[in-house]
Parts: C-alpha cells; structure tokens; sequence
C-alpha cells in the first residue's frame, strides 16, 4: 500500500517499516473478531440467587498461545524509546533502566496498604528516602509522594494554597496567574481548585513579562504556576524578582516540574523562591511512562506549607533507635518509620499511597546515579538540544533554550511534519505548542541519544523540510495504519468493539 | 562532585570525543556556556546521594524492602491481591508497551490502542454502559471525577452528593478534595447491617441532591441487594446514580446498566496488578448520554487514508491540553499501562474463568466465615448478608490485640472497630486459608 515513500539514500535517513498484518483487508483483528463466548449465569450452579446476579458475560475465549501472539503483535505495532529517538518534548522521553522493573517486582514490594506499619518498615523507609532525595533535588523542606501523576500534584499545589490562604482568613484570594505558554493541565487543574485563571502573556523574549505580572498580580492572587525552564526551554532570568513580586502581593508562587530534567545539580526551584512544587517522576527520573502512564507527581513544599500536606507522611519514628526494636518495627539499629497526619492537612488525594511501584523505580534510578549521575543528565540533555538545534534547517525563534528548543515548521503545517517525520523511523516532536512559535515543533531529545542518533534524527528533520505539501499531507507510509481520519472518529464516536457499525468493520472474514 | 570524565549518567552514551565535536558545532566551549542560570539562583552545594552500580543499587532496594515482614494477607477494603499470571507480566513488559507515551501520534501506536480500545470494550461488557475511558488514577480519584461530571451535567441546580456512612476514608477525603472547588457537598446517608437503608435514603433525597453513590459490593464485603431501589431513588429527583464496583464482582454481580446506574466507578486493577500499596487504577463508565461530559481520554475507532479500519485518542475537545481551563478534567498522565495488565489478565480468563473467579469470590468467602463462626469467641459474619470477597468478623478479644498475635502468626487482617477483623480470601491460597484458621483458633480465645 506505500505509495512514494523514502528509500535509502546512501545518507543518514533511516529506512523503517512498522509492522503490518493486514488479513481479509483489515489490520490485525481485535479479541472479539477472534472469538466471543457467551457463559450464562443460572441459579442452578451460581452460589447467589438470580436476582442479585447478572445474566450472562459475552467475552473472548482465547488461548494462552493465541493471546501471546495478540499482544506481541500489538506490541510491534508501536514506537517506544526502546524502538528509537522519542524527542516528545514537555515529555522528557529518556531511557527506562531495565533493572528498575525487577526492584519494582520484587515479592517484598507486593504489601497492601492497609498493613501494621510495624510490618511494613521496608516500604516506609523506601518513601522516607525518597522524601528525602527528591527534598535534597528540589530544595525543599518536605515532600508528600502520594500524587499519582503530574497533574495530581499541581492540585495538590492547588489545594495547599486554597488551605494555607484560608488558614491565614486570606480566603478572598481566588485567582490563580499562569502564563499563556503553561501546560494545560495547570489551567486545568486551578479551575478544578475553584479559581480563575488570569492568563500572562510573554514578553517579546519568550519570558515573564514582569510589567504584565505586575499588572496581573492583586489581592485576589493565591498563586503563580510557573515552570521553569519555561516551555520553550528559556530559564526565566527575573526569577528572584517574580518571587519577590509575587510573595510582595501575599501569593504563592508554583512550580511545574516537568522540565526539572534540564536543572540537576545546577539549580533548585527552592533556592530561586517557589514555594511549592511537583516532580514528575515519569519524566525526570526515568519511570517508564506506559503508553500514557502510570507516573508519579510528587509535591515538594516550604516549611511554611508543610502542616498542609496530604495524609499521612512518612516519618523517623521519635525514639527509634535503641531498644530492642520489636515494639516499633526497627531492627538492630536501623530507624523505625511511621505515618503521621500533618497538623492541617489538605486530607488525601488517592485512595491510598499513589503509584506505589512508579516510586520504588524511580527511588532506584536516583540512588543509581547519584549527584554526578543527576547533573551528568541535565548537562547531556542540553547540550543534545543545542546540537540538534544547530543541525536542523528549521528556525528556533527563542534562545538560549536548554534542555528543549521550539522550532517553527514556517511554511509548513506542523502537524503534517510530524506525520511525515514517522516515515524517517523517529518520533516527532509535540507540534503546534506553545503557540508562540508558529507552526511550533517543540523537541526534547534527553540525554540518552548519542550523536550519531541525533544526526539521523536531524537527517529527518531536513528530509521533511525539504519534502512539499502533497508529501507531507499523504504521510505517514511506512507505519501500520496510514494517516488517520481524525473528524469521523470524532464525529461518530466509535468507542468499543459493541459500538463497531457491523457493515463496515473486518467484513470480508467468515465467522468462526 | 563530578571532576573527571569517568562518572556520569550511565544511560547517556556520548563519548569524549563525541561531546567535544558536539560542543564544537555548537559554538561553545562548554557545556557550563549552554547554561543561562543567573549566579544567585545557581546550586553550588551537592545533594549527596552516592552513585551506584546496578548490582549496589539493586542489593540497596532489595536490603531495604526485606525489611517487610512477610505475611499471608487476609486484606481487601478496596485494594485486592489476586494472583496475575506470569503470561500477564512479559507481555505487558514488552517494552514497547511499557516505554512508549500517550497516543498523540495514532498512526504509529495503533498496538497500545487497540488494547485501550478492548480495554474500553471489556468494561462495556461488563458495565453495560456504552462509554468507558481509557483510566482514571484510582477508585477514589474516579468518585472525584463523577461529582464534578454530575456538577457539570446539573449546571446551576443542586449540590448535594451523598455518599454511605461505610465509604472508605480515603474515598471520601478525596472526594472532598475533588468538590472543593465547586458547590457541592458531601453527605452520608446511613447503612443497615451492611447494605443501604433505603428508606434513610429516601428521607434524605430530594431536588437538591445531584448524586448518590452506593457500592456493589459494599467495603463490609456485603452484596448489595437494594440497587434497583437506589438506581429509581436518584432518577426520580435527577441526580446521577454513580455506582462503585470492579470488574471482577462486575463478572457476577448485578450488571449496572440493570440496576439503572449512570455512571460506575471503581478499581479496575484488581485484575492486572498483584498487591500494590494501594496503587490503582480508576474504572470509569457512563451512559452514552455524557459522552461528552466524560474526563479521561477515549480511544475510538476511525478509518485511515486505506479505508481500514484504525484506531485513535478521540474527542480531545474535552481535554486539558486543548481545552485549559474549561476541560472536563486536569488528568493528562493515567493508568494506560495498568489498563492494558487488567485488559490481558480478562483476557487470559476469558468469560468462564473470570465468571469462575467470581464465584468462588462467594463460596471462598461465605466458607471461611462459616469455619471461623464456629470458633469460640468469633460470630461472622457480622452482617446478615450474601459476602463477596470478605467479610467482618466479630471477635470477643479486643480486635487490635487479636490482629496483633495474629501478625506474629504470619497473618494480616484488618481491624475495623474494637472487636471487629476483615477477612478477605481474594488471592490466598487455600492452604494458607488453612493455615489461617488454624492461627485464629489459636488466639481468639
């Protein structure tokens, strides 16, 4: 079905195919094409009465062998950072260190929350330790590691700000200031806390725009959401002065963790005033984002901000060394741990403890590579943005970027550059944001690639800008589906295998 | 820290050379010059984590989490440890499942989402609501997400959620968490010997109500048997009837749809993740008619430029990257991963082994009640009801001090109130629900 597409020409261009199965016109099927067995439900061999059961179950019945081959199909049918460039940028795509999946496995891991604390000293002193690490990174006097994800902690940041400005009969503040280039989910996740967002335009630099700020700032303001390097990958230079603006109007100011990858040992969001912040683990420490997650989103704050916490945290127990140990759970004399509620905490925002084996991995990662390891990986992942920058044909508007550059498709439509971008066997960058840069190309390629890598990756980049409209809008080729029609899908939703029109799904097989 | 060449990521690969040439056609000396870090805000001091070597690192965790006791768990209330099979695991390690990120780009991630998209249809099956997103975080994070959903859909009407007095603490604190921000407010409306008390229930609904939620099974291990009677309750005064359940007493239980619930919620992670500390994953399921109400992302099946059929993240206009501050949620990193584990362990059950599972989620539990019934100082259950999964048990010994010996026995359960333990069979093997019993017999009297 390739019509034109890119052949090997004796360059750095990579020729890839994804693969394809493709029976009786269709792609691979679903488990529901390969079989649906109806079990019933009778009082007769049930152990409840009919009227508290349900009627029948219609699923797949496959084989072991079979779903093997399923999943290891779908499996080829997907690019991960194992299968190439990931240079997703906001996304930090790195490298996941394969031993972090055995620790996490480990049958030792495997304890339900609701266990004695005396009986799960190994799991509290794993958190404690976290705590601790990531307090050292971030700069911060105390962390709460119960955020499932990213946005989960900004509305934990969301929330400490709402407690603390209450707690102080400060409850009139109801504006949350988030510059026009933020990540969505910090508009998002301030209207969810019941604010309103007051949008902050950028100044002809890229940056804060402190005349702006100053406008935007009131009595009303409960906080700034900031992150930083900002989402073109500028540090933003006024920090100090930011943070003095904005504790001089009685708020809070935020930080977005996501681009903490490019400050490792070079500065921490506590040293330039924030007062309260979220780390992405999945992104900066290596946890394996999963097709979309699981994650962690940790939240670093203040002394001032740690009564707020989310319930419990994890303590060194107060006498806990010495004794025998048995009454509290300490051994020899290793530290005892405890779960204590903060004096005026937010409450919870997870059933439980978070995305418990997210953060043994992540532990494992950080205890891998240590301070030179930490600042060894901001440095190569700026210096791998700036070389890439430098060999690509595509303009980057805004400098000195770091540990991401935003480059601008100009003419071309972004989004089909990425399209295109697929044939070449790289990943492309997140397109079209921040809309500051047209047509934007927003490209983090982290510290894992090496040169070689990135000029192939740079090869692509140029190949694309040189192809015309026509190619870029019949891109992608070489991937398992062609390009996909995103406005039927939208407009007639289709979101299950039930949902399925069966005139027009896999029609040409027989049934089973 | 860092003074020669020989330390540094040991996953960024550049050589000596390699990075000179880079710095090279970059135009700068060093890496230092790359930087545009003001002086005062720059971090001169170390964090003083050592590095290590794999082995180090993996005989460090390994050291520390052996200081878990290791016990036979007899526990539930909302977080489950049912054997995975080994297949689940390298499957789902494929790492092309487990490295790759959300599906922005569909036309080279079809795998991931068609497996969202069986995800999706599983659940349909199951709940017999016709729309399903591809996870929440949790059960708690997901009752969150129905109450703002059942704010959007009342608008300026109403804000009361009411929520049984047995609901799980963490449930319901984040569920304070998650209306904080709109009018609502959280109620409880009483429970009777472990099931609702639909005439409190009635007394306490009226207009102003915008959702009821009940559980099936109940966090006491109870089966529900008034769910129809809620389902009327809260469509007679408008208010959404959220119903929390999981697929595992879903394969059994009264289907939702049957019992007119409009939206479920739970943990879909008890098929997929082995005992985790309480990591999830968030079930959610709504009436066809909230499509567009639904936080989360969707997987939905289209056509490519071949007209075959393909499948790609749908209906984004209702999300957080697109729609900022008016997205129906701030969720952007979920549970896919844990997604696809629950999809492939269903899978590997298939109906009659998941209907199976079910069942004898029934008879392992209202067994082990009986055996213990029969000990001197314990009556169980407590409730006099059907139990899925676990029960309470009532001990004549203070329930911490029994909880206590048993633990030196190699058992944990749960202690509800002061004479009160949770039993839970879900994933224990029958020998050590032997064993158990033995144990219990030991220090109940």
């Amino acid at each position: 079905m390739t019509g034109d597409a890119p052949e090997p020409t004796g360059d750095d261009r990579v020729r890839y195919d994804q693969a394809r199965y493709v029976e009786d016109g269709q792609y691979e099927p679903l488990l529901s094409e390969k079989d649906l067995t109806r079990v019933e439900i009778d009082e007769s061999d049930s152990p409840l009465p009919d009227d508290l059961t349900r009627e029948s179950v219609e699923l797949p019945n496959l084989s072991e062998p079979e779903l093997a081959r399923h999943y290891t199909r779908l499996s080829q049918m997907i690019y991960g950072i194992d299968s190439g460039p990931y240079p997703l940028g906001s996304c930090t795509m790195k490298y996941n260190p394969k031993f972090t999946e055995d620790v996490a496995a480990l049958p030792s891991a495997s304890v339900h929350p609701d266990r004695s604390e005396r009986s799960v000293q190994g799991t509290l002193e794993l958190l404690h330790r976290l705590q601790e690490f990531l307090g050292r990174i971030g700069g911060m006097d105390a962390v709460t590691l119960q955020p499932p994800a990213g946005a989960a902690g900004e509305f934990v940041g969301i929330r400490i700000a709402s407690a603390y400005h209450e707690h102080n009969d400060e409850s009139h503040r109801d504006e949350v200031i988030i510059p026009e280039s933020a990540h969505g989910t910090n508009f998002a996740t301030a209207a969810l806390g019941g604010y309103d967002v007051v949008s902050l335009p950028s100044d002809d630099d890229g940056r804060v725009d402190l005349e702006a700020l100053e406008a935007a700032l009131s009595e009303n303001t409960a906080a700034l959401m900031l992150t930083n390097p900002n989402t073109l990958g500028l540090f933003e230079r006024d920090i100090t002065e930011i943070a003095e603006m904005v504790h001089e109007a009685g708020g809070l100011l935020y930080y977005d963790g996501a681009n903490l990858n490019a400050l490792l040992g070079r500065a921490r969001p506590g040293d330039m005033g924030f007062d309260v912040m979220h780390y992405n683990v999945h992104k900066t420490f290596a946890t394996p984002h999963g097709g979309g997650g699981p994650g962690a989103g940790p939240v670093g704050v203040v002394e001032e901000l740690t009564p707020f916490l989310p319930a419990p945290r994890v303590r060194e127990a107060v006498d806990s060394r010495g004794g025998d140990g048995n009454e509290n759970g300490s051994r020899g004399d290793e530290p005892a741990y405890e779960l204590f509620d903060p004096e005026h905490t937010i409450g919870t925002v997870h059933g439980y403890q978070g995305n418990w084996l997210v953060l043994v991995k992540a532990f494992a990662y950080i205890a891998r590579l240590g301070d030179g390891g930490l600042e060894d990986a901001s440095a190569k992942a700026v210096l791998n943005a700036n070389y890439l920058a430098s060999r690509i044909d595509y303009d980057v508007p805004y400098e000195p970027f770091h540990h991401e550059f935003v480059a601008s498709a100009g003419e071309q439509d972004a989004a089909d550059v990425a399209k295109r971008m697929l044939d070449y066997g790289v990943h492309p960058p997140t397109t079209k944001w921040p809309e500051i840069v047209p047509e934007a190309l927003m490209t983090e390629p982290t510290e894992v690639e090496s040169k070689a890598t990135l000029d192939r990756l740079a090869a692509a980049f140029d190949a694309v800008a040189g192809e015309g409209d026509e190619t870029l809008e019949a891109a992608p080729e070489r991937t398992t589906a062609r390009r996909i029609d995103q406005t039927s899908a939208a407009r007639n939703p289709s979101l299950s295998w039930q949902a399925l029109d069966p005139d027009s799904d896999a029609d040409g097989g027989d049934e089973n | 820290m860092n003074e020669s060449d020989t330390t540094g990521s040991p996953y960024a690969p550049h050589t000596t050379d390699e990075r000179t040439a880079m710095l090279e056609a970059v135009g700068v000396e060093s890496v230092e010059d790359l930087f545009d870090i003001p002086p005062d805000v720059a971090f001169e001091g170390e964090y003083g984590i050592d590095e290590r070597t794999e082995r180090e690192t993996r005989r460090l965790v390994r050291s520390i989490l052996d200081r878990n006791d290791d016990l036979t768990e007899l526990l539930g209330r909302g977080h489950y440890g049912y054997y995975v099979p080994s297949v689940v695991d390298h499957l789902a390690d494929r790492s092309e499942f487990l490295t790759s990120y959300t599906q922005y780009q569909p036309e080279v991630s079809q795998g991931f989402l068609q497996a969202l998209f069986e995800y999706q249809s599983l659940l349909v099956e199951l709940t017999g609501l016709e729309v399903v997103n591809c996870s929440m975080y949790d059960a708690a994070t997901a009752l969150g997400e129905a109450a703002t959903l059942a704010d959007r859909v009342r608008g300026v009407s109403g804000h009361r959620v009411l929520v049984p007095d047995l609901l799980l603490e963490g449930r319901r604190d984040t569920l304070e968490n998650y209306v904080a921000g709109t009018d609502l407010v959280v109620e409880t409306y009483p429970t009777d010997d472990g099931n609702v008390d639909v005439d409190e229930l009635e007394d306490a609904i009226d207009e102003d109500v915008v959702l009821v939620y009940a559980e099936n099974p109940t966090v006491r291990g109870t089966v529900e048997e008034r769910l129809e009677t809620v389902g009327s309750l809260a469509g007679d005064a408008d208010a959404l009837f959220v119903l929390g359940t999981d697929p595992i007493a879903l394969s059994l239980l009264q289907r939702p749809a049957d019992v007119g619930a409009d939206v479920v919620v739970g943990d879909a992670s008890v098929l997929g993740l082995p005992t985790s500390y309480g990591m999830g994953l968030g079930l959610f399921a709504v009436r066809e008619s909230y499509l567009r109400q639904v936080p989360g992302r969707l997987v939905g099946a289209s056509e490519d430029a071949t007209d075959r059929r393909a499948y790609t993240l749908t209906l984004q206009t209702r999300e957080q990257h697109i729609r900022r501050e008016r997205a129906t949620s701030n969720i952007c990193t979920n549970q896919a991963w844990v997604a696809l584990r629950t999809a492939m362990h269903a899978a590997v059950l298939g109906p009659e082994g998941l209907v199976d599972l079910a069942k004898r989620g029934v008879t392992g539990a209202e067994a082990l009640a009986a055996r213990v019934d029969d000990l001197e100082g314990v009556v169980a259950p407590v409730h006099d009801r059907r139990h899925f999964r676990e029960f309470v048990a009532r001990v004549d010994r203070p329930a911490d001090a029994v909880a206590a010996d048993l633990e030196d026995l190699g058992f944990a359960v749960h202690v509800v109130d002061n004479h009160e333990i949770q039993l839970c069979v879900a994933g224990v093997p029958d020998d050590r629900i032997d064993a158990f019993v033995d144990a219990f017999a030991e220090v109940v009297r």
